[in-house]
């Protein structure tokens, strides 16, 4: 692990949009600073070992200059809302989707913002299940799948769903549990492709 | 596309887990109550014999870094069929979720109902846990009551400093331990396991009385406690014929053989300290009259060199710590201190690794040492403890600091290049007046003063932190009144005056205090009774929680439920706290040993009120104080001689072994 420089010397890690608290994520980036070269494979399994259950690294690769933060242009994301009815959500997704711009307010740590949540938004698209996946509760769950490209300031789940009530006041009964599904660079067809694809290919491994 | 995780949360067949996710994302904090942190462990449940949940009672930033917890878990774990769970206290935002959904107390390791465990053991370093004692018990739906127990409920086990009277909470816990924890929790586990593999013969009341039996775990229900008309205790006597009218501390000799914690755990919510904590020994025989720990941790067990370098480079390259402690009750005071700082802060040269100490000797070798584990640049704060004002009090106390110490010694760190330095203080100690308390301001204006000369700059400060003091148990000041809160309130108040009288110098200092009001309230808990118990309860169904945190801590709340609970006993909350006891008087701890000879306490009590000194043991002959012949023990220092080696630089890639089971 490498360490900047200085009084009080910090490890070198830089997370490339992070998701919210309180999200579920299964594609989170990272970039991590190393004073010698190492192999990758043998690295993503030592920091596997050294974080919880639950947290685990699934692959890591060297970097081939550029910023990680770069190649993470969209994130796909499932947001599950357990008693929430298919025709109340089905309107509430058209009335959003026709819309042109639906501004929503959040606090942030500069305070109070408002930015729309619209444009962001690729594509919406609603999937109905009889059981919620998370088997928490057999009640019908409506389940949204988002598409929303990275912008500043950056338009969450949570800012989607305020839209959702802006536009059709959809106040979903319990919490919705959000997952991210994948992130990274935007195909031409609108698809997310993996952003360490460009480090696997043709990059020198471990510094072999 | 990144495939989908591969190891979920295991599966575990008694996990609250399901019922709590939903509640996290609507409170404060919620990765407190995750677990799964480094150098955490989840075993299986049906292949263990005898499974432990082992509470901090206080908030996870507060208890994560218990060193005593963190032993105990390790120890229990490391036992192939033993089982040991950590909980924590929860905020009262969760545990307003908690009852709404009932969800109840949990282990955070894997989210197992509390009352599942067969023990349940609680550490208190401080009675102001005793509440979220209470919290967690309800919480988890064992009856408050000891009596209202039954085969169901595991045993709830106190232990800790505060352990040495837990009469206060005699009615809520089934027993106590007294001392070091690392041989009693396993001699428990033996005691219980034996009597489930028997098939639990005799039910609960079986198996406490085989704890009893050891006569080092105390077990309250089996002692009757008379009281003579005007309100003290006649006697406390066993009310049967097969436990030990005395019950004893328990010591662990030869720290060498307990190097724990040896896989410290690496806290996910940022924590109190987040650091590698290693004792370099237990006990202390300054024979500081007010300190509790000095007294009933003796004698002194050092830890050798050679064992505190190895536990230091496997328990950081477990844990990835940056920051090491070295910890006691005097660290100073080690026979290889010198070596053992000089060693390690060679051997960490270079690296991020800073060393601390926490340093309250009062003399040029402590900067010394200060300045060894400086050399990588970064100077830890000094914190230098005179306790009292005056020359006069420091003698009542056997502080044996003189005021041209400290400010020499003060000195020395400012010319070393410390610009900062900190000076603790007591106030409301016995025999004390406004003058002792005064004289804090004329030492801190002549530290600056001094400060300023030597180094020819103003850019020197000192802080002033005064706590307030409380009479502990098997002490020498056990028998001394406590004062008013309004009078220390009040000494405080002259003294932040007296500070600021000379306002060049004034501004040079910081002013830290206490109020007079939870000290004595932590005075009416640390020397109570069985009858205080009432008021803990009345207190915590009026709402009282985490009474450590001056932000939830309720004075008003105490008094009340003093004033509507004691009248009954004929007892008040002055009773307990502000009367001085006499020679003869029945202690509530009395029955219970810390090898401490109770004419010796009254001897030295006696020293203190005539500002007669006591030397150490361990340099002087043995004064007699009871302990090392009560307890089959002797002091154990060195020097061994030995030496710390330079460290082979290790390069590559670290896996910590065994990090999740």
């Amino acid at each position: 692990m490498a360490y900047s420089q200085g009084f009080t010397p910090h490890p070198k890690i830089s997370y490339a949009s992070a998701a919210p608290t309180g999200v579920a994520s299964e594609a989170e980036y990272l970039e991590i600073g190393l004073r010698e070269s190492v192999d990758p494979a043998a690295l993503r399994a030592a920091l596997d070992a050294a974080l919880s259950p639950g947290l685990d690294v699934l692959d890591a690769v060297v970097a081939t200059g550029g910023s990680l933060v770069d190649r993470i242009e969209a994130a796909h994301w499932r947001i599950e809302l357990p008693g929430v009815g298919p025709e109340v959500l089905r309107a509430a997704v058209a009335a959003f989707t026709a819309a042109d711009e639906v501004f929503v307010e959040r606090m942030t740590k500069q305070g109070r913002r408002t930015f729309d949540a619209r444009a962001a938004v690729i594509d919406v698209n609603m999937i109905m299940s009889d059981e919620a996946p998370s088997e928490a509760v057999a009640v019908p769950c409506a389940i949204l799948e988002l598409v929303v490209r990275q912008v500043t300031p950056a338009v969450r789940p949570d800012d989607v769903l305020s839209g959702l009530r802006v536009v059709a006041d959809l106040e979903p009964p319990v919490s919705p549990r959000v997952t991210r599904l994948a992130q990274g660079t935007l195909t031409a067809q609108g698809a997310i492709a993996d952003p360490l694809d460009t480090g696997r290919d043709g990059a020198v491994i471990g510094g072999r | 596309m990144s495939a989908l995780s591969t190891t979920p949360r295991s599966a575990v067949a008694n996990s609250v887990w399901p019922r709590l996710e939903p509640l996290l994302p609507q409170i404060a904090k919620p990765i407190q109550y995750v677990g799964g942190e480094l150098g955490a462990v989840v075993k299986d449940w049906d292949t263990a014999a005898v499974r432990w949940a082992l509470m901090y009672p206080d908030a996870y930033e507060v208890g994560l870094p218990n060193q005593g917890v963190q032993i105990l878990y390790e120890v229990l774990n490391e036992q192939p069929d033993v089982l040991a769970e950590r909980t924590y206290a929860v905020w009262p935002d969760l545990e307003r979720l908690m009852r709404a959904h009932q969800v109840p107390q949990f282990t955070i390791d894997a989210h197992r109902p509390v009352r599942d465990f067969d023990v349940f053991g609680v550490s208190f370093a401080t009675e102001l846990g005793y509440t979220n004692l209470l919290t967690a018990i309800d919480l988890a739906g064992i009856p408050l009551l000891a009596a209202d127990r039954g085969d169901a409920d595991p045993v709830v086990v106190a232990g800790g400093h505060a352990a040495f009277n837990p009469e206060p909470i005699a009615a809520f816990v089934d027993a106590a331990v007294l001392g070091d924890g690392e041989e009693a929790v396993l001699e428990i586990t033996t005691i219980v396991r034996e009597w489930k593999a028997e098939g639990s013969p005799g039910g609960r009341d079986e198996l406490l009385l085989r704890l009893a039996r050891t006569e080092s775990v105390y077990v309250p229900r089996f002692y009757d406690v008379d009281y003579l008309p005007d309100g003290r205790i006649q006697r406390v006597v066993p009310n049967r014929p097969d436990v030990p009218f005395r019950v004893h501390k328990r010591t662990t000799m030869d720290l060498d053989a307990w190097p724990y914690p040896k896989k410290p755990l690496v806290p996910l919510a940022e924590t109190v300290h987040e650091r590698y904590a290693v004792e370099i020994f237990r006990g202390c025989t300054r024979g500081c009259r007010f300190c509790q720990a000095g007294m009933i941790t003796r004698p002194v067990r050092e830890r050798s060199i050679t064992t505190v370098g190895q536990m230091v480079r496997e328990g950081l390259e477990f844990s990835g710590f940056h920051e090491v402690g070295l910890l006691s009750l005097s660290s100073a005071d080690h026979s290889e201190i010198g070596d053992m700082c000089s060693g390690l802060a060679q051997q960490y040269e270079g690296t991020n690794v800073s060393l601390s100490l926490p340093s309250t000797r009062v003399d040029a070798f402590n900067i010394d040492l200060a300045q060894e584990l400086a050399r990588n640049g970064r100077r830890t704060g000094l914190t230098f403890a005179p306790e009292g004002g005056s020359e006069r009090i420091r003698k009542v106390i056997n502080k044996m600091v003189s005021k041209d110490d400290l400010i020499r010694t003060v000195v020395t760190a400012y010319t070393n290049g410390w610009r900062q330095v900190k000076l603790y203080f007591m106030c409301g100690l016995p025999t004390e007046t406004d003058e002792d308390v005064l004289e804090i301001a004329e030492m801190a204006h002549e530290v600056i003063r001094a400060g300023r000369a030597a180094t020819g700059s103003r850019d020197i400060r000192c802080t002033v932190s005064i706590g307030g003091f409380v009479p502990k148990p098997h002490t020498p000041f056990q028998w001394a009144g406590m004062a008013r809160p309004e009078v220390i309130d009040n000494r405080l108040r002259l003294l932040k005056q007296a500070v600021n009288a000379d306002r060049s110098l004034g501004r040079a200092i910081g002013f830290r205090y206490h109020d007079g009001e939870p000290s004595l309230i932590e005075g009416l808990l640390s020397r109570g009774d069985r009858r205080v118990s009432a008021v803990i309860r009345r207190v915590w169904e009026n709402g009282g929680r985490f009474d450590g945190w001056s932000e939830h801590f309720s004075y008003q709340r105490w008094v009340e439920a003093a004033a509507e609970v004691l009248p009954d006993f004929g007892v008040d909350l002055d009773w307990y706290t502000t009367r001085e006891r006499d020679e003869l008087e029945v202690l509530p701890w009395d029955h219970l040993d810390s090898g401490l000879d109770k004419d010796w306490l009254w001897q030295d009590w006696q020293d203190a009120l005539g500002e007669y000194e006591q030397d150490d043991c361990r340099w002087t002959p043995c004064f007699d104080c009871g302990v090392c012949p009560a307890m089959d023990t002797e002091i154990q220092i060195g020097p061994t001689g030995r030496k710390l080696l330079p460290l082979t630089p290790v390069n590559g890639l670290r896996v910590p072994s065994n990090a999740q089971q």
